[in-house]
């Protein structure tokens, strides 16, 4: 059965063999020929010699989450062959590099087996060592594009893009592209069944990284300063801030910088040189991922008990300690919710997208400085490591930073009393001033330990309990600052709902259609932020059942939910993943299918799923 | 308790140059222990920003926790103050003064605040050269949490319970002048005469100025036994040098012997004239002073004054090369990049 854009694809390789160009250059080109792709690294805690893979799942139907089984293998890493023959669908193929031959072991009748000899190749045409390994992987996509008819001009467009500054590596580079062209033109019959055909379904959209995004966003913000501390999968964020600030944000005249990134000594300080740098009026971020999260948390109870603005950037990894430091979960739910001692809440955005990656950082530094808080994206590995298609970035020119109440010198001159806890609008935020602004008034003295409203020192109760319940009223004006839900229907009136965010998005919008297909329709939801909005508890009165898609053991998001919303436990069914790798659509069908079946039959209503 | 001093204006009380009396750089009244040292450090740091005749808004007071940390509250009423966390003050500051350039950042740390739990960002906010002040309230105790043995208790000390310290002693100064430090020194609470001037020194040094003041905790460490009482260190004390520091403006007026005095020049124009209480100490020789302060610990001497100085350094924004203006003045005018700019962007990634 031919399948036109629609298989997976997977490169088996050794870390550090420069095989990541030559894999990017594979997803790009059918992103070129206006295919939905969307590649996965997945890859170990490691700079060299262990095995990587690089996951390509192609999709007219635009189906972006990852997908189980794999219909063409390129086997390139000895060490991993076993398991990568073994991950072969039946009917599907297995491309490697037979300069040496392939044991009988390894044989299997079910799939295809396709041997170019790689190396040999390219010790003929090569004679650098460095070369010959590189090119090798050139060598692999040429092989790729003729069995499934990758346009050779879209290669050599990408060569030539890549190149655009070392021009004479372009000819080298096609030449070993059309080694493996040629060769498996002699020797093969092409295209196989599986392979590409031309589309138009990607209009000005773009491919690209989370991480990328964030950093981006974070210049667009205005942020001048970046504090943070090196950590998978975080720290790719950092680096893309300081890239397109070196490019955007040096003064011309003097060729100074107007930012300042510190790579702190740990996460402790980079939070507190965050919270430092806002507190004295400059945009400043961090970004990190679970283990930084954990010790930044004293710092995070203090921003938000003083009231500071913070922004953190939480690139979501494998818990719990250090886990899985290079796999996806979105497993820090809770306990950056809750961050920090003691009654504590913190506002956290939920990005799915590379584009919402940038909007919503940008957002993340209003938002703190509107509502005195820390605010922390909730990204995760996949989303932040891997690239995706995505709207392309935009800005609203007439976008100004919202700096929230913030007094000027003006303004403290024209006022009778200042008290930086008074609550004067009655909506719990309160007017906050900068260090500097004025000769003698407005200065007060910030400080994590209990304060009355002008900041002062007291155990006094009274005191202590209209602080705590101030900071509860500001939560609740904080929910009608939050991006609202976003539905998927334009009606809810199914008596089932499914919930989800971040980047489960993907497999989750997959599964509701394939249900659909089996008879089973579901309202969906999708939550950007928290504190919930009223919609989202809403939706959920609204359904009978309602279920919580989420990558973590513990359906910590569905916690969340029913802690903050006051929500029947029962209602709120569990579809999880936490295997490390993104959820994938098959398996939240089974999940939700199994759940189904095996509800009691209720009234009048009784769940069966008929398989199409 | 917190309590706000009424203000009194004495219509004699002298003013300083930008017309400010001695009480405009005062804070709430202190609630430390009765003879607390720290209490003397506070009163030391209003009256050398009162003499400096600095605006009190431009400069931001930051501490940790610890009696010692409580201490901004004590003085210059008028200044934005922090009190953070335990022992991440610095980090505080770092953010701060990477926002303003142009602010004072005067940091005040107790001996558990910086040796133990601070030791981290100690270590690295001096290796930065951040441009601040660095004051360590040194007790040799936890004072807050009621007189356990800090990392700065001397081996041997016994504490008020009666046990002896067995570790190894943390030396702050020999620490911070490993670290690159770009201006060490060290006092005594009960020695106004010297510390005034140091600070003062220090709040003109562009870098990180650090001062460990030893300060008796009269509650908890003001024992016989203990090396940090008042009468210990007063017993042991040794002065390297006298410290008059000279504003820019003034000429410097009193006459050394040759040899026994030395004039530093410092980045804003102003002087510091050393007299020079150990004739062979030069304070712009790292390697010796390292080598003198070792000696002294052997033979159990507390060096005091200003012990190293590089008026040459570069601090942290010098290191980074920011802009001159304060970062956190830049608005939409200066950092709007616009729509076509991201267009370019999004370009690349098609
Ligand atoms: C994370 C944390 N651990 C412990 C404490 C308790 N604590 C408060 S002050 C202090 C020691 C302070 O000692 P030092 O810095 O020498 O200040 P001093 O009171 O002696 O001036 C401790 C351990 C705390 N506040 N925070
Ligand atoms: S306990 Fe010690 S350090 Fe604390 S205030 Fe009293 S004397 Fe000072
Ligand atoms: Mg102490």
């Amino acid at each position: 059965m031919t399948k036109i854009n629609d298989f997976v694809v997977r490169f088996a390789n050794v870390n550090g063999t420069g095989s990541a160009s030559a894999n990017n250059m594979f997803a790009k080109a059918i992103f070129r020929m206006g295919i939905p792709v969307s590649p996965k690294n997945i890859f170990p805690s490691n700079i060299q010699g262990l095995p990587t893979w690089y996951e390509v799942r192609v999709s007219e139907k635009g189906y972006l989450g990852r997908r189980e089984g794999v219909d063409l293998l390129v086997g390139v890493n000895p060490q991993s062959l076993t398991q990568d023959i073994a991950t072969v669908k039946t009917g599907g193929y297995f491309l490697y590099d037979n300069s040496k031959k392939l044991h009988k072991e390894f044989s299997r009748d079910d799939i295809h087996f396709i041997g170019v000899p790689m190396i040999e190749l390219c010790m003929q045409h090569y004679s650098d060592a460095r070369q010959r390994q590189l090119f090798k992987n050139m060598v692999y996509v040429g092989t790729l594009s003729v069995l499934l008819d990758i346009e050779m001009q879209v290669l050599v467009g990408i060569i030539e893009d890549e190149f655009q500054n070392k021009t004479k590596l372009i000819a080298p580079n096609v030449q070993a592209l059309e080694l493996g062209r040629n060769y498996v033109k002699e020797y093969y019959q092409y295209p196989l069944d599986i392979r590409l055909e031309r589309r138009d379904l990607i209009g000005n959209k773009i491919l690209v990284d989370g991480n990328t995004a964030c950093g981006l966003g974070a210049v667009y913000a205005g942020a001048t300063v970046a504090a943070w501390y090196p950590i998978t999968p975080s720290t790719s964020v950092v680096n893309a801030f300081e890239k397109y600030a070196k490019k955007l944000r040096v003064d011309k005249e003097s060729g100074q910088n107007k930012f300042a990134i510190v790579q702190a000594e740990d996460e402790l300080a980079a939070i507190g040189m965050v919270i430092g740098a806002n507190w004295n009026g400059a945009r400043a971020f961090t970004a990190t991922s679970g283990p930084g999260v954990s010790l930044m948390t004293e710092f995070l109870g203090l921003a938000y008990y003083a009231e500071i603005p913070t922004i953190l950037i939480n690139v979501q990894r494998g818990g719990p300690s250090t886990g899985m430091p290079t796999r996806t979960q979105q497993a820090d739910i809770l306990s950056t919710a809750y961050a920090s001692h003691g009654d504590t809440k913190q506002v956290l955005l939920f990005p799915s997208t590379p584009k919402e990656c940038f909007d919503m950082t940008a957002q993340a530094f209003d938002l703190a400085e509107q509502l005195q808080t820390p605010v922390v994206l909730m990204t995760d590995l996949d989303l932040g490591m891997n690239d995706h298609i995505s709207e392309p970035f935009s800005w609203d020119e007439s976008q100004i930073y919202q700096r929230g109440k913030v007094l000027t010198a003006n303004d403290l001159e024209n006022m009778a009393k200042f008290g930086r806890y008074l609550d004067v609008d009655d909506d719990g935020i309160c007017y906050r001033t900068i260090p500097g602004t004025h000769p003698t008034k407005g200065s007060y003295f910030t400080r994590g330990t209990s304060h009355d409203e002008f900041a002062r020192y007291t155990e006094d109760g009274g005191a202590y309990t209209r602080k705590a319940e101030r900071l509860l009223k500001k939560w609740h004006t904080a929910k009608t600052y939050m991006p609202k839900p976003l539905f998927y229907q334009e009606k809810s009136n199914q008596s089932l709902g499914v919930v989800f965010f971040g980047t489960t998005t993907y497999a989750a919008l997959e599964a509701i259609e394939l249900l659909e297909n089996q008879g089973v329709k579901l309202d969906a939801m999708r939550i950007l932020a928290f504190p919930f909005t009223d919609s989202v508890e809403e939706f959920i009165a609204q359904h009978e059942q309602v279920f919580v898609i989420e990558q973590n053991r513990d359906a910590q998001f569905r916690t969340l939910l029913i802690n903050e919303l006051e929500i029947n436990p029962k209602k709120l069914l569990k579809v999880l993943n936490y295997d490390g790798s993104p959820i994938t659509a098959d398996a939240i069908c089974q999940q939700i299918e199994n759940h189904l079946n095996h509800a009691k039959p209720q009234s009048n209503h009784q769940y069966v799923v008929h398989k199409a | 308790m917190s309590y706000i001093k009424p203000k009194f204006h004495h219509p004699q009380s002298p003013q300083n140059d930008l017309g400010y009396i001695k009480s405009d750089y005062e804070g709430a009244i202190s609630t430390l222990c009765a003879g607390c040292g720290h209490d003397s450090i506070s009163s030391a740091i209003a009256q050398a920003c009162f003499e400096m005749a600095i605006e009190p808004h431009k400069l931001a007071k930051l501490s940790g926790i610890g009696c010692s940390s409580k201490t901004p509250a004590y003085f210059l009423s008028n200044s934005h103050g922090f009190n953070s966390v335990h022992g991440r003050m610095p980090s505080i500051a770092t953010g701060a003064n990477l926002a303003n350039r142009d602010l004072i950042y005067f940091g005040v740390s107790g001996d558990g605040d910086t040796a133990s739990i601070g030791m981290g960002q100690f270590v690295h906010v001096a290796r930065r050269n951040l441009n601040m002040v660095y004051i360590v309230m040194n007790n040799g105790c936890y004072g807050l949490t009621k007189g356990q043995d800090s990392a700065t208790a001397d081996v041997g000390s016994v504490s008020k319970a009666g046990s002896k310290n067995m570790f190894q002693t943390v030396d702050l100064v020999s620490m911070a002048l490993e670290l690159g430090a770009s201006f060490v020194a060290r006092s005594f609470s009960g020695d106004k005469a010297q510390l005034i001037p140091l600070i003062k020194a220090a709040i003109s040094h562009p870098g990180f100025a650090f001062i460990d003041v030893i300060s008796p905790c009269v509650t908890f460490n003001n024992n016989v036994g203990s090396t940090k009482t008042y009468d210990y260190v007063r017993e042991h004390v040794k002065y390297t040098s006298t410290v008059d520091f000279v504003p820019e403006a003034e000429e410097i007026t009193v006459e050394y012997a040759e040899g026994e005095s030395k004039a530093v020049k410092l980045h804003d124009g102003s002087y510091l004239q050393l007299q020079k209480l150990a004739p062979d100490w030069n304070p712009q020789d790292r390697f010796a002073v390292y080598e003198k302060l070792h000696r002294a610990k052997q033979t159990g001497e507390i060096l005091t004054g200003l012990l190293y100085i590089d008026t040459e350094s570069q601090d942290l924004h010098q290191l980074l090369n920011t802009i001159k203006q304060p970062l956190n003045t830049l608005n939409e005018k200066d950092l709007y990049l616009g729509n076509e700019v991201l267009e370019r962007i999004n370009a690349g990634f098609r």
